[in-house]
């Protein structure tokens, strides 16, 4: 039974209907969308500026994570199933040479150098450091049973690797790759996102249900998140990808088959309503100016298009097969 | 039927908002790692069961020699890789009886030396005799294999926890499925064990609760016909059998395995076939991919070179109970952790899409059931559309209500 349906229709039409408006209020500078479809083994290509699909790249099996390079000129993807990230020269789309990640790399997280690479290694339990210039491999970080979200302080100094099994937040300091801390959180954890203040880091549970704030310094859990939808059967709510505005005032929680976005006060922590999106949304990305931000709906194989000061779902686009990751070119 | 407004989840809800709360308030920085305050502790749990003999010729799907310990050895890995966080150990100590000999003996020796966690994949009175053997010792049982409603209810045991769902669990997950096809009226077939017979009560019940009819039932009496090769003459009285029968399903009560799936495709009338063989309802398959069931999946067929099957998954689930309480309670005492299995407040992700607990009442562990076919999952219990006021869970099996559980102290 397609949980939600009327939850993703209404999203839809809603889209449609606020389409024309929206898109003329965004002239602004046109970026590139990268679409990891993790069952249709490509990378769909959308421009913000005409809305379109304008390319569909071949990648490895299934392509989960994905992040640009900081100039925007290559593409990094993980091909789960490969045990390898496929990086892509995002003019041709053609995949030009491939990582050594470890096995079954699911998320990962650019150094601010432009240089390192953090890969979670779902199937090994470990978080591998890789040189992306030399391909070579800096370290392996033990961490807890199926590692996935990844965050890093705005410094760059603390990593942090969430363990989907063993329900930690593992704070890894970047210049000794030791673990120096573990926060229990929420079960399944599955994405991690530091405030750009660096002071505190929101973290996703999907079967818990819940977004735990932990204050960075204190690496204490200073405020559970929960949700409530009318309509909505508490368990079918799974938060797991989260992105919060530069300024700190909003962040957007994507909860899975509730197939809505959660919109929240980032200060407060106070949810303040919830857009209707299409059916499974797992990950988000804002564009770099952050006026619009693309969720990826994996049952009903499209993304959502929400505008961020409007706070509404402005479009829905069919991309590949279970779209799973996202991400936007820096220009 | 569908309006997802008519859950309420209230004590759910609260029992969730619990067990996020107990372990943040409890929260503290870890020590650093080079300095250990906290003693490393060594938890050490047993499994009793009794090993497959070899098939003796060709056998597609024989029972493999490790199924249950193969996912109690991957759990007690998974407890350790987070233990190295907590600072706890864990270990399985694994007693394979030979034969005949019975559990009691194994179980005392393993509680002799200390061990308070028990995950026990053995038929019902086997079981029953250990936790009365261990009575008033404070170990804790898990029961990986016996599926038997009277283990949950007139026999139900304080220190014994069901990981495997219960008949009347599994049968009622195909009746929400029938429900939900709208197919009424049933063709129950039953086999001629003691466990087929209760197998066909469960779902005379679960009929009853979920106002199916079944409309003809008939015993099965020829034979073990299951690895019949197809090229042999067709045994024209299991055909005739299922003669002038009106019914949308016919239902099969084999849990031995011996003759449900010859049924399918030789009924005279095109029907399908669900019960034990054909569209079954269980705890894990190697169809189950979602909720990140394809990294256990994955991780458990490079650590044993086969499929994981749903007694590796329940061996798996019971070890991981201990663990997962040890990381809440922050502590592997069993004297507290004994009475938290049961608490609202513990919670066990298993790869089900939501956290699995134990109901207080009768130590089920409460789970979505998959219903499954053998090559494709067609559906998930509880269905929508089927409420509950606690959680839409507790529509499957027996509820506080009806329990006939009463723990003798």
């Amino acid at each position: 039974m397609s949980r939600g349906f009327r939850a993703d229709a209404s999203g839809t039409i809603l889209g449609l209907a606020l389409l024309a408006g929206t898109s003329l209020a965004h002239p602004a500078q046109a970026y590139t969308v990268y679409v990891t479809n993790e069952k249709g083994n490509s990378v769909s290509v959308i421009d913000t500026e005409t809305m379109a699909v304008t390319g569909t790249w071949k990648v490895g099996r299934r392509p989960r994570g994905v992040t640009t390079s900081k100039d925007g000129k290559e593409l990094f993807v993980c091909a789960s199933d490969d045990d390898r990230i496929d990086v892509l020269d995002t003019s041709t789309g053609k995949v030009v040479r491939s990582l050594r990640s470890g096995p079954d790399p699911e998320q990962f997280i650019l150094g601010p150098q432009g240089n390192l690479l953090y890969v979670a290694n779902e199937d090994d339990s470990q978080v591998t450091v890789i040189d992306i210039e030399k391909n070579k491999v800096m370290a392996e970080v033990p961490v807890g049973v199926e590692p996935e979200g990844m965050g890093l302080s705005p410094d760059g100094k603390i990593l942090v690797n969430t363990s989907e099994t063993t329900n930690m937040a593992h704070f890894i300091d970047t210049t000794t790759f030791a673990v120096i801390d573990n926060v229990l959180v929420d079960a399944r954890p599955r994405f991690a996102e530091f405030t750009a203040d660096g002071k505190f880091l929101w973290v996703s549970a999907e079967v818990g249900g819940t977004i735990s704030v932990i204050d960075v310094a204190s690496r204490r859990v200073i405020k559970k998140i929960t949700f409530k939808i009318p309509g909505v059967n508490d368990e079918a709510i799974q938060p797991v990808g989260i992105r919060i505005t530069k300024d700190g005032g909003k962040a957007f929680v994507a909860l899975g088959p509730a197939n809505r976005i959660a919109v929240i006060d980032a200060r407060s922590h106070a949810v303040e309503k919830y857009l209707p999106v299409g059916q499974r949304v797992w990950q988000l990305a804002f564009t770099p100016d952050q006026k619009l931000l693309f969720s990826t709906n994996g049952s009903s194989n499209d993304i959502s298009v929400v505008d961020v000061a409007a706070e509404k779902v402005v479009k829905s686009i069919p991309v590949g097969l279970l779209p799973w990751g996202v991400t936007v070119s820096p220009n | 039927m569908h309006n997802p407004a008519r859950f309420l989840l209230a004590p759910l809800a609260l029992s969730l908002g619990l067990c996020g709360l107990s372990p943040a308030s409890a929260q503290e920085p870890a020590t650093p790692p080079a300095a250990p305050v906290i003693a490393p502790s060594e938890t050490h749990i047993g499994l009793i069961y009794r090993p497959e003999p070899a098939p003796s010729s060709y056998d597609a799907e024989a029972v493999p020699e490790d199924e249950g310990v193969a996912g109690a050895r991957m759990a007690v890995k998974d407890n350790n890789n987070t233990g190295r966080f907590t600072k706890q150990t864990y270990v399985l100590d694994e007693v394979a009886l030979a034969g005949d000999k019975d559990g009691v003996g194994a179980a005392r020796d393993l509680a002799g030396r200390g061990i308070r966690y028990l995950v026990v994949a053995l038929p019902a009175a086997e079981l029953l005799a250990i936790a009365d053997a261990l009575k008033g010792q404070g170990v804790t049982i898990f029961n990986i294999a016996a599926p038997d409603d009277r283990l949950r209810g007139a026999d139900c045991r304080r220190g014994v926890f069901h990981v495997l769902p219960s008949r009347a669990m599994q049968t009622d997950a195909l009746a929400q499925f029938f429900t939900l096809m709208r197919w009424r009226k049933m063709f129950l077939i039953v086999g001629p064990a003691e466990t087929d017979r209760l197998y066909a009560e469960a779902f005379k019940n679960s009929a009853r609760k979920f106002g199916l009819k079944i409309n003809a039932e008939k015993p099965w009496t020829f034979g073990p016909l299951a690895k019949a090769r197809g090229d042999t003459p067709t045994r024209s009285e299991a055909m005739v059998f299922t003669r002038g029968l009106d019914y949308d399903i016919a239902v099969v009560a084999d849990e031995a395995g011996d003759w449900g799936d010859y049924v399918p495709f030789r009924t005279v009338d095109p029907r399908p076939v669900a019960g034990t063989q054909g569209l079954i309802a269980t705890t894990w398959h190697p169809m189950l991919e979602t909720w990140g069931a394809a990294q256990a999946q994955n991780r458990f067929r490079r650590q044993s070179g086969r499929l994981m099957r749903p007694l590796d998954y329940q061996a798996w689930a019971a070890v991981r109970s201990v663990g997962e309480a040890a990381t809440q309670k922050k502590t592997a005492d069993p004297a507290i952790l004994a009475p938290y299995f049961a608490d609202p407040a513990f919670s066990l992700p298993a790869y089900k899409g939501v956290s699995l607990s134990y109901r207080p009442w009768d130590h089920q562990l409460r789970q979505p059931i998959i219903v499954v076919q053998p090559k494709a999952m067609v559906s998930v219990a509880p269905e929508q559309g089927f409420t509950h006021q606690r959680t839409p869970l507790d529509t499957l099996g027996i509820d506080l209500p009806e329990t006939t559980c009463k723990f003798p102290d």
